[in-house]
C-alpha cells in the first residue's frame, strides 16, 4: 500500500463538521454560567464570572443529589445484572440450538425486538403497578428482563464462536455446567460483557419513557425525568435550567472522555455482530 | 444436576421472566382493544368497533401522518450525512480520532435534554441570529409553526442520530481494502464510479442495518417532541407514541389507545418487512 498524502480539504471540512456536534453544547456550558441580565445581550458571548450559582441553586430546587442516586442505583444494578443473567442464558440456548425447545425460545426473544414499546406500555404499568412494582427495583427488574431479547442475539453469536473442546477440557477435570460457564466461558465473553455493560449503562441512564410511565412518586425520579418534571418551574430562568441539564449530562461526558475509545470500539462490537 | 436439567434451570426462569413482563403485557393489550375499558371501572366487549374508530380518527390519522413524514425524512437525511462522515472519517485525515470521538458524542447524551437544549436555540438563538441578519425566516421560533416544526424535530433527530449510523457505515467502510480502489484508478475510475461500482455495494449490508433500525427508531419518536414542542403548536407534531401515552393515560382512551397500539404494531412489522425484503434483493443483485 502506498502512503497516502493527507487530504486536507476533507480534514478542514470535518472540523467545521464537528462544530454543529460541539456547539449545542458549547451553548449549554456558557448560557449554565450566565446571570438573567446577560441573557438579553449577545448569547454567543462567554460569561462575565464563572460562578456556580446557578448549579448551587439547580441542585437545591431539583434535588440533583436524590436524582443522581436514582439514576446511579438503577444504572448500576441493571448493568450488574444484565452482564450476569443474559450471559447466562445467551449460554444456555447457544449450547442447545440444535434442540427445538431453544431454538424456538431464541426466536421468541428475537421477535420482541420488533414489539415497539408504547404496545406493551398501557398493560404493563397497570400490572406493575398492581404488584407493587412501580419504584426502582420494579424498574431494574424490567431493563434487565427486556434486554435479554437483544443481548441475547449478541451474546449467542460470539459463544457460537468458542470451541466447544474448552469446555470439554474443563469437564473432564470435573467441572460441572455451572463451573464451566463461571470459570471458562464467562471469562472469554469479556469483550461481549464490555459491549453489553456499555450499551445497557447508556440506555439505563438516558431512558426517559419507562421512568415517566412506571414511577409513581417523584422522590424516585431519574435524572432525564426531573428535567421534565421541572421544566415548568424553570419556566424562562434558563441559566438555571441549563445548569441542570449540564449537571444530567455531565456524568456521562465525563465518563466518555476518559473511556471513549473503550464506548466506540465497544459499540460497533455489538453493532456488526 | 445432570447437564440438560442445568440449562432447563436456566432457560425457564428467563422464558418465564420475558412472558410475564413482554408477552402477557402485549397479550393484554390486545385483549382489551376489544372492549370499551377506560383504564379502570367495568368494561364490556365491543368487537372491533376500536378498530373501526381509529382508521376513522382525524386525530389518529394526523398523528400517523406526521409520524411516517419524520421517520422517512429523518431516516433518508441521517443516512445521507452519517455516509459522508463515515467516508470523510476513513479517508487520509488528520485529528481522526479527535473527529470520531466528536461525531460520536451525541450518541452518549439523552435525548430528552438535547431536545431542551435545541428547543432554546429554535426559540431564543436562531431569532436572535435572525434579528441580526434581518432574515425574516429565522427570526421567528420555527417549533411555533404548525407547518414547520416538524422540522425542528427533525433537525435534533438528525443532530443525534448520525452519531450511531456514521459508526456502522465506518465499521463497513474499514473493511474495504485500498487495492480495490487503486485497481480501479488504475482503470480510470473516477470518485462518483468508485462509490458506486466499489464502496457502495461493499457496505450494503451495513446500509441495510442502518435504514431498518433507523426507520424503527424514527417511527418511535417520543422523547424529541415531549422536549421540543410537546406534539404541538396544536396537534401539528403529536406521534403516535405521544397520542397512545396522552390517550392512554391522560384521556382515559385504555382500550381505544390498545387498538391504536396494535395497528402501529402491524405497521411497524410491515415496513420492517419491506424494507428487508427490498434490501436484500438489492445487495443480492449486487
Amino acid at each position: 500500500m502506498t502512503r497516502k498524502k493527507t487530504n486536507w480539504i476533507i480534514t478542514v471540512l470535518l472540523i467545521l463538521g464537528s462544530l454543529f456536534i460541539l456547539f449545542p453544547i458549547y451553548l449549554a456550558i456558557t448560557i449554565a454560567f450566565k446571570t438573567p441580565p446577560e441573557m438579553a445581550g449577545n448569547l454567543l458571548v462567554l460569561p462575565k464570572s464563572w460562578s456556580f450559582d446557578n448549579f448551587k441553586q439547580a441542585i437545591e430546587m431539583t434535588n440533583f443529589f436524590n436524582a443522581f442516586k436514582n439514576s446511579f442505583f438503577i444504572t448500576f444494578f441493571v448493568v450488574i445484572f444484565t452482564v450476569l443473567t443474559n450471559s447466562l442464558v445467551a449460554y444456555a440456548i447457544a449450547r442447545n440450538l440444535h434442540k427445538k425447545f431453544y431454538k424456538t425460545l431464541y426466536f421468541y426473544f428475537l421477535s420482541a425486538m420488533f414489539i415497539p414499546f408504547p404496545i406493551i406500555m398501557l398493560p404493563l404499568v397497570k400490572q406493575t403497578s398492581a404488584w407493587g412494582m412501580d419504584n426502582l427495583v420494579g424498574l431494574i427488574v424490567l431493563y434487565v428482563v427486556f434486554n435479554l431479547s437483544f443481548n441475547v442475539f449478541i451474546y449467542i453469536g460470539y459463544i457460537r464462536s468458542i470451541p466447544v473442546e474448552l469446555e470439554e477440557a474443563a469437564i473432564i477435570d470435573g467441572a460441572s455446567t455451572w463451573g464451566v460457564f463461571w470459570k471458562v466461558i464467562f471469562p472469554l465473553l469479556a469483550p461481549m460483557n464490555a459491549t453489553v455493560a456499555i450499551i445497557t449503562c447508556l440506555g439505563a441512564w438516558n431512558d426517559f419513557m419507562l421512568p415517566l410511565v412506571l414511577l409513581s412518586d417523584q422522590s424516585m425520579a431519574t435524572l432525564p425525568l426531573v428535567q421534565y418534571i421541572f421544566q415548568s418551574q424553570f419556566s424562562t430562568d434558563y441559566n438555571l435550567a441549563f445548569a441542570s441539564y449540564l449537571m444530567a449530562l455531565a456524568p456521562m461526558i465525563l465518563v466518555y472522555v476518559f473511556a471513549q475509545k473503550w464506548i466506540i470500539s465497544g459499540v460497533m462490537r455489538g453493532s456488526i455482530k | 444436576m445432570k447437564k440438560n436439567h442445568v440449562f432447563m434451570a436456566i432457560a425457564l426462569p428467563a422464558l418465564a421472566l420475558f412472558f410475564i413482563f413482554h408477552t402477557y403485557p402485549a397479550l393484554q393489550g390486545i385483549f382489551y382493544s376489544f372492549t370499551d375499558w377506560k383504564g379502570y371501572g367495568s368494561w364490556n366487549f365491543v368487537g372491533v368497533k376500536n378498530y373501526l374508530n381509529v382508521f376513522k380518527d382525524n386525530r389518529a390519522g394526523a398523528a400517523y401522518i406526521f409520524t411516517f413524514q419524520f421517520a422517512i425524512v429523518t431516516t433518508i437525511v441521517v443516512n445521507i450525512i452519517s455516509l459522508l462522515i463515515a467516508i470523510g472519517l476513513n479517508s487520509k485525515i488528520k485529528f481522526r480520532k479527535t473527529l470520531r470521538a466528536i461525531y460520536f458524542l451525541p450518541y452518549i447524551l439523552s435525548i430528552l435534554i438535547i431536545g431542551f437544549i435545541f428547543n432554546f436555540i429554535f426559540a431564543h438563538f436562531l431569532p436572535q441570529i435572525g434579528t441580526v441578519l434581518g432574515s425574516e425566516l429565522l427570526s421567528k421560533n420555527i417549533l411555533g409553526d404548525p407547518n414547520l416544526a416538524w422540522i425542528g424535530i427533525v433537525i435534533v433527530a438528525v443532530w443525534q442520530g448520525v452519531a450511531f449510523n456514521t459508526l456502522i457505515y465506518l465499521a463497513g467502510l474499514v473493511t474495504i481494502s485500498e487495492d480495490l480502489y487503486e485497481a480501479a484508478s488504475i482503470d480510470g475510475a473516477g470518485i462518483w464510479t468508485k462509490f458506486w461500482k466499489i464502496t457502495f455495494p461493499m457496505i450494503a449490508p451495513f446500509f441495510t442495518i442502518n435504514m431498518v433500525l433507523s426507520m424503527k427508531n424514527y417511527l418511535m419518536v417520543f422523547d424529541q417532541i415531549v422536549a421540543m414542542t410537546g406534539g404541538g403548536p396544536g396537534k401539528s407534531t403529536e406521534s403516535i407514541s405521544l397520542l397512545i401515552y396522552r390517550g392512554g393515560f391522560e384521556g382515559g382512551q385504555f382500550a381505544y389507545q390498545s387498538a391504536n397500539a396494535v395497528v402501529y404494531f402491524v405497521v411497524i412489522v410491515i415496513i420492517s418487512i419491506i424494507q428487508l425484503k427490498i434490501l436484500n434483493r438489492r445487495e443480492a443483485a449486487n
